[in-house]
């Protein structure tokens, strides 16, 4: 199963050819839109190639999901201490329910309702009739049964925006009768060619419905200011993600004052507008709201990576620059204090994965985030995409990617397997729906969304658990049980 | 520095519960903006009165945790059971990837199908232009011998005409004239998954038996698992059938495409019920499905149309299997072989072995109609006391039905059927009235977590244990395993119960 001696030397051009070939098995119209979104990455140039954000080929088997996925699922959904209502039929609810890892602490249920699904369950009188009064006694019903709650968002299913329900009216009624704050969210699955829409409309919407109240209500927060406070921002603490990346910040002296929005809660989100530095992790999910508040408060924005120690000591000095040469030194400090952890795990563990080969498919910054840590284990990427990137993700990825990778933007499910045949990575790093079929394969695999149920990943912490889970997957014993002896 | 050994590298289940960490949970609470542990506590201890339970019981806008998916979902289980089939899900895109992320944390198998990604121009206009590309781009890709198309509700509110698209697909050259395009509408706002699956069947069946019927009949039963993710069920009731040398059709038979070998090779396609069988079913003598509410306008359309006796029978322990396989005796007037009535023996010796430790024992149960009328069964018929019954997608005659069942034995005198309630109902019903063992789907572990009841993993779907439904819950072999994972379940209870050395451990036996 190791792939032969030429595989890294594939060319451009080979891997052009590859491309036209994939292409041919196409109808010219769907041909002519997807050979947009595949190309190999030329050195130099400011980006991957490729067209994105575009709708996806129908019939193609998209592994893209929808802007209730992007606003529910992501953004949203993690914010433990509110109540975050599936508005509509019941699938979309159930279906991501409890399906990301967004880990928090609280007592579910009663004050953080983070794996529960709360669902108007639409029956067709609903569709008929349309569902705002349903609505408004399902929050008073809400507020009954679950008195702890922060506050309620109102999560679109598709069905709201085609018969005209006036959510909004519904949440400013809600919101004067419960005091609390209640968000109204368009994300209806039909709106926009991705999840990504939905991540810009759940931004837009905590703009527009929690950030005046924030402003209104800044002195009865509680928290006075500090110079060196900050807020985490785009961790989904997928595994822990943000706690194992939190924990770095205060070692280096920073305070942190809010998590979005894995283990996060409506009062972190309200005390943001006082940071004096957002960081952004998923940029993709959360530009938006960060650039808002760069214009709003005032309040500058940084991109960091902590994939893998050599990401996490830039990302570390880079933050640091923004403070005192108190932060400065302890940044130092701490990048000191955790290259003895690293060196074991990168002793250990390179010697095993060194020269192996990776292809990528993912959402997010994961694309481009991931690579460093897979370079800092010795191994090689020889192809990546996003599953809904923009522009500038491919833009941003031609910082970590060499000179020839394959790109492939919302690849179909039959471009990834014909690629993966003919590129014979040793390791495919991508979603739940890939997995198997590149197991039946014989490919190792690992779950790039939900860490395959392990993580965290981010953070010194998180690369240990990394490295780890990448030789798992990479030396599982059973890849060689493949295939019967008497057939060899 | 907590990954201190690079040789014992701690993930998320015990990195946290360092003391680094548990201090930054404890700084973190200064931004959260909590509430006192003392009121949370007091809240929690409230959810768990019967003032709570009837404040709960009152609601009639709000689900809470409800255990049932929507239309689609049931309807590409059933066409992944025809060979060469692709799934084709009109409308938004996005359901597509819940299903398939859906069915592949529960199978860890691959699921392909594909959508015809429906965005605001269509919401506008109609989904046609998506289903005309959608149908070429997926017919040359996926190389499939039939498309089955479905709907999200998207679709259905503005009100796409499948029949049409269709026929107007075929004539713009989308997929040849000849090529089969079976569809069914399939509404989220009705029923459930359950629902789902019987339209998307009775859609196929109509498609490809049109001009099959013949003058006399192929000899043979056919099969309607219904919304069946036992894998082993297919598999058991294939070797019944063939120990009674009954000829058979399944439809469909998805258990090579949701178990298939790893050989090294990926195929999209696997196995399946063949389209020629399929077409052949309706010159069938009869027609025997293992669900009735998955399968009710599936049958009514063939006893109207094919003029062909069904039933329903579920072969779920002793008494079922008994009556299925009585069925096929008198359908097929072959006689039932010794190798069964051997394995019946067996199971009912391991069922009186167990039985002392069964008897009388509380159970509350959730899941799917049909699931949850073979456990009953099962737990009558080995003296266990079905309680507290949670069917969200439940009907009238299903009720009936199961009070029926539950009325032919003294162990069903306390259960009580509470159709159309979720699963923060039953968190207050196993508050207000405790049980001894709780059985459902992986999303019972909250309840477990809350409610300390012990807890048994049957249903669909199961994400947090791995190979259940590799196995077979039909049959006497199925009897077997449902008693297996029944019995021991209490048993590691009581072992947990008494594991504390010089205060519980007098009970902790070695023989039980």
């Amino acid at each position: 199963m190791t792939p032969p001696e030429d595989t890294l030397e594939t060319t451009t051009v080979d891997k052009k050819a590859l491309i036209k070939g994939v292409l041919e098995v196409y109808p010219d119209k769907a041909k002519k839109k997807r050979e947009k979104h595949l190309n190999v990455y030329e050195e130099g140039k400011s980006d991957c190639g490729v067209k994105s954000n575009i709708k996806s080929v129908p019939g193609s088997m998209t592994t893209r999901g929808c802007a209730y996925a992007g606003s529910k699922g992501v953004v949203w959904g993690p914010i433990k201490d509110m109540i975050h209502i599936s508005h509509g039929p019941v699938g979309c609810g159930y279906y991501s329910w409890s399906g990301r890892r967004n880990y928090y602490i609280g007592t579910t249920g009663i004050d953080t309702f983070g794996t529960m699904q709360f669902t108007s369950d639409f029956q067709e009188r609903d569709i008929v009739f349309g569902g705002d009064k349903k609505l408004a006694k399902l929050i008073t019903e809400l507020e009954e049964l679950f008195p702890l709650n922060r506050g309620i968002s109102i999560q679109s299913e598709c069905p709201i925006g085609l018969i005209g329900d006036d959510i909004e009216a519904v949440a400013k009624k809600a919101t004067k009768e419960t005091g609390k704050t209640v968000v109204p969210v368009r994300c209806e699955g039909f709106r926009g060619v991705s999840q990504s829409l939905g991540h810009h409309i759940a931004n837009d919407s905590i703009r527009d419905w929690v950030f005046p109240q924030a402003d209104k209500k800044k002195k009865e927060l509680g928290v006075e200011g500090t110079p060196y406070d900050v807020a985490i921002i785009g961790d989904y603490n997928i595994g822990g993600d943000a706690w194992s990346s939190r924990i770095l910040l205060e070692e280096i002296g920073l305070r942190v004052v809010a998590q979005w929005s894995g283990d996060g809660t409506l009062n972190e989100m309200m005390l943001t507008p006082t940071v004096k530095l957002n960081l952004v992790h998923c940029y993709r999910s959360m530009n938006y709201i960060s650039r808002h508040m760069e214009e709003t408060y005032g309040i500058p924005w940084l991109e960091y990576n902590f994939f893998g120690p050599t990401k996490i000591a830039e990302s570390l000095r880079e933050i640091a620059t923004k403070f005192d040469e108190t932060i400065q030194q302890k940044a130092e400090e701490v990048i000191a204090k955790y290259q003895a952890q690293c060196d074991a795990v990168t002793e250990k563990y390179r010697p095993r994965l060194e020269g192996k080969t990776v292809a990528l498919m993912v959402g997010g910054l994961r694309p481009r985030h991931v690579v460093p840590a897979f370079y800092d284990l010795g191994m090689k990427l020889i192809g990546t995409g996003y599953e809904f990137g923009h522009n500038d993700d491919y833009k941003r990825t031609t910082h970590y990617i060499e000179n020839g990778t394959l790109i492939y933007d919302d690849v179909s499910a039959f471009e990834f397997e014909q690629f993966v045949k003919e590129l014979k990575p040793d390791l495919i790093a991508s979603g739940i729906k890939e997995k198997y079929v590149f197991q039946k394969m014989a490919l190792p695999f690992r779950q790039m969304h939900s860490w395959d149920y392990s993580g965290p990943y981010h953070g010194y912490d998180g690369f240990a658990i990394f490295a780890r889970d990448m030789d798992l997957a990479l030396n599982s014993p059973t890849w060689s049980l493949i295939g019967t002896p008497w057939k060899k | 520095m907590a990954q201190n050994n690079v040789d014992n590298i701690q993930d998320h289940a015990t990195l946290f519960h360092q003391n680094e960490y548990q201090e930054l949970f404890q700084a973190k609470k200064e931004f959260e903006g909590g509430h006192s542990p003392e009121e949370v506590a007091r809240i929690a201890e409230w959810t768990k009165t019967w003032e709570y339970r009837e404040k709960n019981f009152a609601r009639t806008a709000l689900t809470v945790n409800p255990a049932k998916a929507c239309q689609p979902l049931g309807a590409i289980l059933a066409a992944v059971g025809f060979e060469g089939t692709l799934p084709f899900v009109h409308g938004s895109q996005g359901c597509v990837a819940y299903f398939r992320t859906h069915f592949t944390r529960h199978f860890k198998e691959p699921f392909s199908a594909v959508s015809s990604s429906m965005t605001e121009d269509a919401a506008v206009f109609g989904g046609l232009n998506n289903m005309i590309d959608g149908l070429a781009n997926s017919y040359n890709l996926y190389k499939p011998k039939m498309i089955a198309l479905c709907t999200t509700c998207m679709a259905e509110v503005i009100g796409d005409d499948l029949g049409a698209f269709i026929k107007t697909s075929k004539e713009k050259g989308s997929v040849p004239e000849d090529f089969p395009v079976p569809f069914a509408h399939t509404p989220s706002f009705v029923g459930s998954h359950i629902t789902g699956y019987d339209n998307m069947m009775k859609g196929i069946l109509l498609n490809l038996t049109e001009g099959k019927k013949q003058a006399t009949t192929n000899g043979k039963i056919n099969f309607i698992p219904g919304f069946e993710t036992y894998i082993g069920n297919l598999r058991e009731v294939k070797r019944l059938a063939s120990l009674m040398g009954v000829n058979y059709t399944l439809l469909a038979d998805n258990s090579d495409y949701l178990d298939s070998p790893n050989d090294g090779e990926f195929r999209m396609y696997q196995g399946g019920t063949s389209l020629e069988d399929a077409a052949d079913s309706i010159n069938a003598e009869a027609t025997v499905a293992f669900q009735a509410y998955s399968t009710t306008k599936t049958r009514e359309y063939i006893e109207k149309e094919w003029k062909q006796t069904t039933s329903v029978s579920r072969p779920v322990g002793i008494r079922g299997t008994d009556e299925f396989l009585m069925k096929l005796s008198e359908l097929t007037g072959q006689p039932i072989p010794k190798e069964l009535e051997d394995e019946r023996g067996r199971a009912v010796d391991a069922l009186t072995d167990s039985q002392a430790w069964l008897h009388g024992k509380r159970v509350a149960l959730y899941g799917d109609p049909d699931l949850v009328i073979g456990l009953v069964q099962f737990l009558l018929e080995v003296g266990a006391e079905p309680v507290h019954i949670v069917v969200t997608n439940s009907n009238d005659v299903f009720e009936q039905e199961l009070q029926a069942i539950l009325d032919t034995s003294p162990f069903g005198s306390t259960a009580k059927i509470w159709g159309g309630k979720d699963l923060w109902h039953m968190r207050s019903l196993l508050f207000t009235e405790p049980v001894d063992l709780l059985i459902g789907n992986s999303y019972g572990k909250y309840l477990w977590r809350d409610t300390h009841t012990p807890f048994v993993r049957i249903g669909y779907p199961i994400f947090d244990r791995h190979h259940l439904h590799r196995y077979a819950t039909f049959g006497y072999q199925g009897a077997i395993n449902l008693l297996n994972w029944i019995v021991n379940t209490l048993l590691d209870e009581l072992d947990r119960n008494t594991i504390v050395s010089a205060k519980t451990d007098i009970s902790y036996d070695l023989i039980r």
